[in-house]
């Protein structure tokens, strides 16, 4: 199924500029599988070699952290919409 | 005659007075914890429309991590009012304001801008920096009229 990526400024210029895109996938990680492969330049933005979520990227299905729902497995729906921010962290250490 | 220059200075960061305030103050009921927050406002020209504080969910005095969820929202109201997620603040607890080496590594985005709020002294101290590629510059902090 196809569904809403919401892209976070970092990621549009190499999607063509695009703010929201569509992919098509059951899970989360098979949309972001698909949107690597529709615009090349976000590969390895998104996803480590070992193919898990980088730890500086929060992926968001709907309004809720896919961390805390079943990551990459996550499933989708039509009318989802998918959320790509930066994870905000740093500090004095 | 010589012809005008067309570089352009880069303007900095600009708050209202109170939004430095504010900042300071959730830093402050943070302590002895990291205070954080997300700055919106308009990309373009630097200025800070608006302070959001945000839970450290780090919980940490040594370092932050912004809310997840509260950073959606945020970045969701501002799109929608025609403007963006510019920077973010966070404070030092027992050091100056400057970015670590953690701060520099970590930072998200090379458009944004990087504010830190030190309580090392008795007054809060804020200074804002731009971080490219690992490098780090300071930028002008100036107070926006409106």
């Amino acid at each position: 199924m196809s569904v809403e990526v919401r892209l976070p400024t970092l990621l549009r210029p190499a999607a063509d500029g695009r703010a929201v895109v569509t992919a098509t996938g059951g899970t989360v990680g098979e949309l972001l599988a698909d949107l690597q492969r529709s615009y090349p330049a976000i590969q390895g933005q998104l996803l480590g070699d070992d193919g898990s979520l980088h730890r500086f990227v929060n992926v968001y299905l709907n309004d809720d952290d896919v961390r805390y729902l079943e990551r990459l497995e996550t499933k989708v729906s039509e009318g989802d919409t998918v959320s790509i921010l930066p994870a905000v962290a740093g500090g004095a250490a | 005659m010589e012809a005008p220059s067309t570089a352009l200075e880069e303007p900095g960061i600009s708050f209202r007075r109170e939004h430095l305030s504010r900042m300071a103050a959730h830093c402050l009921s943070c302590y002895p914890e990291e205070g954080c927050g997300l700055l919106v406002g308009d990309a373009s020209t630097g200025e800070v429309r608006e302070v959001h504080a945000t839970e450290n969910v780090a919980h940490s005095s040594q370092v932050y991590t912004v809310d997840p969820r509260a950073h959606l929202k945020i970045d969701r109201a501002a799109e929608e009012t025609g403007m963006s997620v510019i920077g973010v603040f966070h404070s030092h607890t027992h050091t100056d304001p400057y970015p670590s080496p953690t701060d520099v590594r970590q930072a998200p985005d090379p458009n944004w801008h990087y504010v830190l709020v030190s309580l090392r002294h008795e007054v809060p101290s804020t200074r804002s920096y731009r971080i490219v590629d690992g490098s780090v510059r300071e930028e002008t902090v100036s107070l926006s009229a409106r």
